[in-house]
């Protein structure tokens, strides 16, 4: 205890005091405060409905308001469904990272019970598009070719023939389908994300939507066959002209250019 | 200074050039002769036979490899199924057949050539050998004897000074009217559009049907910022003007909360916030179908003209020069969609009568 105290007027002492201090009240908080994820019990969903209004009051109020009746900086969210609420979230789309244009996918926020439990809360603000069940989106019971004819009438005028994505007005955009999980494509077509418009069931029944996401699981995944090789990004004719009269042409004239710059004399000038 | 110096004039001697001396300056005869080519160099292959030998077994190497790849080429094509999918790095799931084609065709095409410019560069003779200009004019002789031919001629027809002019006015009259049967032949190029132009198959109680489902629509169909697209019923895929038809008359269908639709005779012309637009572009007839549900703007992905579908899909950007033609709609006995009759304007880009 000597060794100590003859120490306590030490330059450092007072950064050591400091940091015990601090490890000392983060300690007792971790063990005496409440458990942060409250682990719901999907039967009970009137419990649900309370935790996500819990987590809806701290991660996205801020925006679309304490009801969920929008605002300024957000859109209501009464009646949009718990597809919506579950697209947006286990796509990390939503919470948004900042405001712009577009809200990017990215990744995600919110546990799997999280985001039913959000999805609970906000579904009980307003009837809306329920998440679909697992059979409603298997692209193996669809008919792709079916699904490709729907998808060049109704989808392919933002999102290209074979779902690569394309540009909108000032900075908003169609994303690239690229390898996007079934139930998301779904609930997309069935709820319409930001500058998407929907597809609800009157206008496009549920065995069309499962048509669309076989044409893309056909088209557009890691999996997807390729016969040609490079896709130079599915736009068709264009790209692979360009491609063959910029690079094809350029390597046809560095060849050439190369061969005339090496000479075949023995004495090399 | 002056007075210090002297005049210019008074320079001595010793500081004075040097007189030049009047001789004559070697020019050369002409400054810009023609230097001629440079003394042949001769190559490895000229000099050393064993490099020569070489040379042609590489040659002869890479004409036997486009041979193989020929051979490769056929082999693939017989043996490898058409719907054959292998993975390829970097490529993908690419169709084997198409690869194995495309490899040994281009391998043999390269080696071809390749064994051509080896071959030229290494072992044919490389010798430059000039090729002198010369006169492109006749010389006067052959000129005088054409000139001469040529007038003998015109004097014997008779085409030419004074004589038999009737004759020669109706061979340049029959010469000028001949073209004229290839100007009528262009009338069947196809009966003129007349007023097709002006008319869809759109009509009065025509119902509007889902594209998609091909059923008829009903307006608790269509929700806010959804889209539709839509046709008018009786157009069947298989009739041989089905494409002619849709060409004109295709329509996309959205809601919007009333309160948001700023044209007050669009509102009118739909049915409760629902809106009926053609969706061909005004301006070189592109589907106009990139709707934005939050801006209720609709782009056409040809050149980007943006329509305002809140206000009469007024043009807010881009090269078209008319908004979307807009279809009056309303609800039958059936409580189903209909149209109140034909699009007010044609439909799609302008043309020259309609000005």
């Amino acid at each position: 205890m000597k060794k100590l105290s003859a120490r306590r007027r030490h330059p450092l002492a007072a950064l050591v005091v400091l940091l015990f201090a601090l490890a000392a009240t983060g300690g007792l908080y971790t063990a005496l405060a409440p458990a942060g994820e409250a682990k719901a019990e999907a039967s009970d969903s009137s419990l649900a409905i309370e935790e996500g209004k819990k987590l809806y009051a701290v991660g996205c109020s801020s925006c679309h308001g304490m009801g969920g009746q929008g605002g300024s900086d957000g859109p209501s969210l009464v009646g949009v469904g718990a597809a919506a609420v579950d697209f947006q979230v286990s796509t990390g789309r939503m919470p948004m990272q900042a405001k712009g244009p577009q809200a990017p996918k990215k990744p995600k926020a919110y546990t799997p019970e999280e985001t039913a439990q959000l999805a609970a809360y906000i579904a009980s603000l307003g009837p809306g598009p329920a998440i679909p069940e697992s059979s409603a989106y298997n692209p193996a019971d669809g008919d792709s070719a079916k699904g490709g004819e729907l998808f060049r009438t109704n989808c392919a005028q933002c999102h290209n023939f074979t779902g690569q994505g394309g540009a909108l007005t000032h900075g908003k955009y169609a994303p690239n389908l690229h390898d996007v999980e079934p139930r998301h494509i779904y609930q997309a077509m069935l709820t319409g994300p930001q500058a998407m418009p929907s597809f609800p069931d009157s206008t496009l029944t549920p065995e069309q939507k499962r048509d669309i996401i076989a044409w893309l699981d056909a088209v557009n995944t890691s999996e997807s066959p390729n016969p040609g090789g490079f896709s130079l990004g599915g736009f068709g004719p264009v790209s692979e002209g360009l491609y063959a009269w910029t690079f094809g042409i350029g390597v046809l004239i560095a060849a050439a250019v190369w061969i005339a710059a090496h000479t075949a004399k023995a004495r090399k000038s | 200074m002056s007075s210090e110096t002297g005049s210019s004039k008074d320079v001595s001697e010793e500081h004075l050039p040097t007189a030049q001396e009047h001789g004559t300056v070697t020019v050369a005869d002409d400054p810009f002769a023609d230097p001629g080519l440079p003394a042949h160099e001769p190559r490895i292959q000229d000099i050393d036979e064993k490099a020569a030998k070489r040379s042609e077994r590489t040659v002869t190497l890479l004409f036997v490899l486009s041979s193989l790849a020929t051979v490769g080429f056929i082999v693939s094509f017989l043996l490898i199924p058409i719907d054959k999918i292998v993975y390829i790095w970097p490529f993908g799931h690419v169709s084997g057949l198409n690869f194995a084609l495309g490899w040994t065709l281009g391998l043999a095409l390269f080696c071809i050539g390749a064994g051509a410019v080896h071959w030229s560069r290494t072992l044919m003779s490389d010798e430059e050998v000039p090729d002198e200009r010369h006169q492109i004019a006749a010389s006067p002789e052959v000129k005088a004897e054409v000139l001469a031919e040529f007038r003998a001629g015109t004097e014997e027809s008779g085409i030419g000074f004074g004589r038999r002019k009737m004759m020669r006015n109706s061979l340049l009259g029959a010469l000028a009217l001949v073209p004229l049967s290839g100007v009528v032949l262009l009338r069947d190029l196809g009966p003129a559009p007349g007023d097709k132009l002006r008319h869809t198959a759109w009509d009065a109680g025509k119902r509007i049907v889902n594209e998609n489902t091909g059923l008829p629509l009903r307006p608790e169909d269509i929700t806010v910022g959804s889209l539709t697209q839509a046709m008018p019923e009786g157009l069947d895929l298989h009739d041989h003007d089905f494409h002619a038809q849709i060409a004109k008359a295709a329509v996309m269908l959205v809601r919007l909360e009333p309160d948001d639709i700023k044209d007050e005779q669009s509102a009118e012309w739909g049915h409760e916030g629902i809106l009926c637009f053609s969706k061909i572009c005004t301006h070189i007839g592109c589907p106009a179908t990139l709707y934005e549900r939050q801006t209720h703007h609709a782009l056409c992905p040809c050149h980007q003209s943006t329509f305002d579908l809140a206000d009469g899909a007024r043009v807010l950007f881009g090269p078209a020069g008319h908004p979307l033609p807009q279809l009056r709609i309303t609800t039958n006995d059936d409580g189903e969609l209909v149209a109140l009759g034909d699009f007010a304007e044609p439909p799609g880009p302008s043309f020259w009568e309609r000005g």
